[in-house]
């Protein structure tokens, strides 16, 4: 199998939809889109996948709650028990309600931070990488559809052509 | 067009039916006298017998405070049964209540969120205005029969406002300076102004949106949107106002300052399940076609989203004064706490734990019997929040949840859904001559 993909060039959210749609209909392959900005409903015309991030959000925040549960009973029970408002400190469950701003806070916080960590490992961001969209220009206003070339180049270059494209460029990966 | 299906007409009958023999069960089988009350506890006393001695224990374990109160409480034996004498003839007045005021609530709470959808000129929901015109179409119906119940309660045909009598004002002085605002009089005039600001944008609301079914141009719309806005001004206002008149004077000594949007976050919780559900039985019959599950879906986002509004409200209220701990404040806890446990804290069980864990997956937001479940147990759960929140005040720990709490319940229920529906058939279920239906009928997740 060849790494040769064809990169169109559209300079239109629309066009670049009805274009992801007639290739997908056509069965070739879209490896890639890259947008300048997010396209509503590009995920579900490209056929991918649902993400499943949310889980990983819904664990996340479940063991922020346990930790926070974990931290609160070892600082201010087991640790260092204060007298805070004449509220008996030697107990967890008579102290919840003071701790659940900070289950709330610790909820959030693990939830917020390792969802962004594991969506960059999972993308392959880390600082100083170096960017992979093929055309600076995908940042600015226009959009790049990366489609693998398989079986007839010509062919797909001339149907490539037929779906508004502006411009079209086939390389190597 | 809708039309009311006789079965559901039955249904609609046949609740108001047991639900008025209930109620009036309820009424006449209230004891009337002090002798009678007497002969209840002994009653009680008898059969609660090995309870008794662990209460001993627990009242010498708690220390003088407890012995003291229990010698006072054998002391003034007539006077205790007096006071559940009072208790307990509060209670059918009270149960009552506690379903007038939540099906108003719904109806309230779907008119505010209409006109958040027209001040917002909001896209999504047109094809749901129909709906919750029909809903808040009982505004009118329970403010009536709220209003007659004020009348009664200021007749001294029950005693749920304590302020209202003027022998517990003369020996109150914490009453005594709020007169100026809680004296009956302007309790009553106070309520009518708000019921009849309502009320007056509920009907014009309506027949804007009609004439504008048919009108060649947008000005009722305009007018509409204009209308709406200024509606929400004064909405937010007497709701607040609302909750301090008809709910906190239950308890005149307490107040809390975020009670307003508390009650108002019931409100609005309780009135989007209710929409959800009444679409989710409109689709079911075949009507509604236009409405598709992304319009529920977005329902249920909302009836997520206040559920945990509602909690967090629910939890500031309760934790600030708890951790102040202020004796006039925290009595107020104090009585849910040992008197209604297990309402006071089942609530938020339902209220919270079950609609965060059900309603969190997205996709869940979209199946309608995960709707209509999760909507049952929120009505349920909002039911005991406002049961939770009049109760302790009048009937203390008299409490039982019996066959007046459960009439009066079916009783308004059956009522609402005879108005609702009702209206529901007096125009189409589309509001076609809206400028954003398109949009509506497209709208996609």
């Amino acid at each position: 199998m060849s790494n040769k993909v064809i990169q169109a060039m559209y300079n239109d959210d629309d066009i670049l939809m009805d274009a992801v749609k007639e290739v997908r209909a056509a069965n070739h392959h879209i490896q890639e889109v890259y947008t300048p900005f997010p396209v509503h409903g590009l995920d579900k015309a490209m056929g991918l996948k649902g993400t499943r991030i949310a889980i990983t959000a819904f664990i996340y925040g479940c063991i922020g709650f346990v930790f926070s549960i974990w931290m609160m009973n070892y600082m201010m029970i087991e640790q260092w028990p204060q007298d805070i408002g004449g509220k008996p400190s030697f107990s967890f469950i008579q102290n919840m309600p003071a701790f659940v701003p900070i289950m709330f806070e610790m909820t959030v916080f693990f939830a917020a931070h390792l969802m962004v960590i594991t969506f960059y490992m999972r993308s392959k961001l880390w600082p100083f990488k170096e960017a992979e969209n093929p055309d600076p220009r995908t940042t600015d206003d226009m959009f790049v559809m990366e489609v693998s070339v398989e079986g007839n180049e010509a062919e797909l270059v001339s149907f490539l052509e037929k779906t508004g494209t502006v411009e079209i460029k086939v390389t190597e990966k | 067009m809708y039309t009311f299906s006789s079965k559901l007409k039955i249904v609609a009958f046949a609740l108001m039916i047991i639900g008025f023999l209930g109620v009036g069960y309820g009424f006449l089988s209230t004891p009337s006298s002090v002798e009678d009350v007497k002969l209840m506890m002994q009653d009680s006393h008898d059969t609660h017998g090995e309870v008794a001695t662990t209460h001993q224990v627990e009242a010498e374990v708690a220390g003088h405070d407890t012995l003291a109160s229990v010698e006072t409480e054998t002391h003034s034996d007539d006077a205790h049964a007096e006071h559940v004498l009072h208790l307990l003839q509060n209670k059918p007045w009270s149960a009552l209540y506690v379903a007038l005021f939540f099906f108003f609530m719904i109806s309230l709470g779907t008119l505010a969120f209409y006109a958040i959808q027209h001040a917002s000129q909001a896209g999504w929901s047109v094809v749901l205005y129909r709906v919750m015109e029909g809903i808040a179409a009982y505004l009118p119906v329970g403010a009536i029969l709220l209003f007659v119940f004020f009348v009664l309660s200021s007749l001294h045909m029950n005693h749920l406002f304590v302020w209202m009598d003027p022998e517990v004002v003369a020996h109150d002085e914490l009453i005594q300076n709020k007169v100026g605002y809680l004296n009956v009089p302007f309790f009553l005039i106070r309520a009518a102004i708000y019921m009849a600001g309502w009320i007056w944008y509920q009907q014009h609301s309506r027949k804007l949106t009609l004439a504008q079914d048919s009108a060649t141009d947008i000005s009722n719309y305009t007018k509409l949107f204009k209308r709406s806005a200024a509606f929400l001004v004064f909405f937010l206002v007497t709701e607040s106002m609302m909750s301090w008149d008809w709910i906190m004077s239950l308890d005149p000594h307490w107040y809390s300052t975020l009670f307003g949007w508390y009650v108002f976050a019931s409100m609005i919780v309780s009135a989007i399940t209710t929409i959800a559900l009444v679409s989710i039985y409109l689709k079911g019959k075949g009507y509604l076609e236009f409405v598709n599950n992304s319009h529920l879906h977005d329902l249920a986002k909302f009836m997520f989203g206040f559920s945990i509004f509602w909690t967090y409200l629910w939890f500031s209220q309760f934790m600030l004064i708890w951790y102040a701990d202020i004796p006039e404040e925290v009595t107020y806890f104090v009585t849910r706490f040992n008197d209604y446990r297990l309402p006071f804290l089942g609530m938020v069980v339902l209220n919270f734990v079950f609609p965060l864990l059900v309603l969190m997956n997205s996709d869940y937001k979209r199946v309608n019997w995960f709707i209509v479940c999760t909507g049952i147990v929120i009505l349920i759960g909002h039911y005991i929040d406002i049961y939770v929140m009049i109760m302790p005040a009048t009937v203390g720990e008299q409490w039982f949840f019996g066959i007046s709490e459960i009439s009066s319940a079916l009783l308004i229920l059956g009522v609402f859904i005879y108005v609702v529906f009702n209206a529901l058939t007096k125009a189409p279920l589309l509001a076609k001559g809206n400028p954003f239906i398109k949009e509506s009928e497209h709208f996609h997740y």
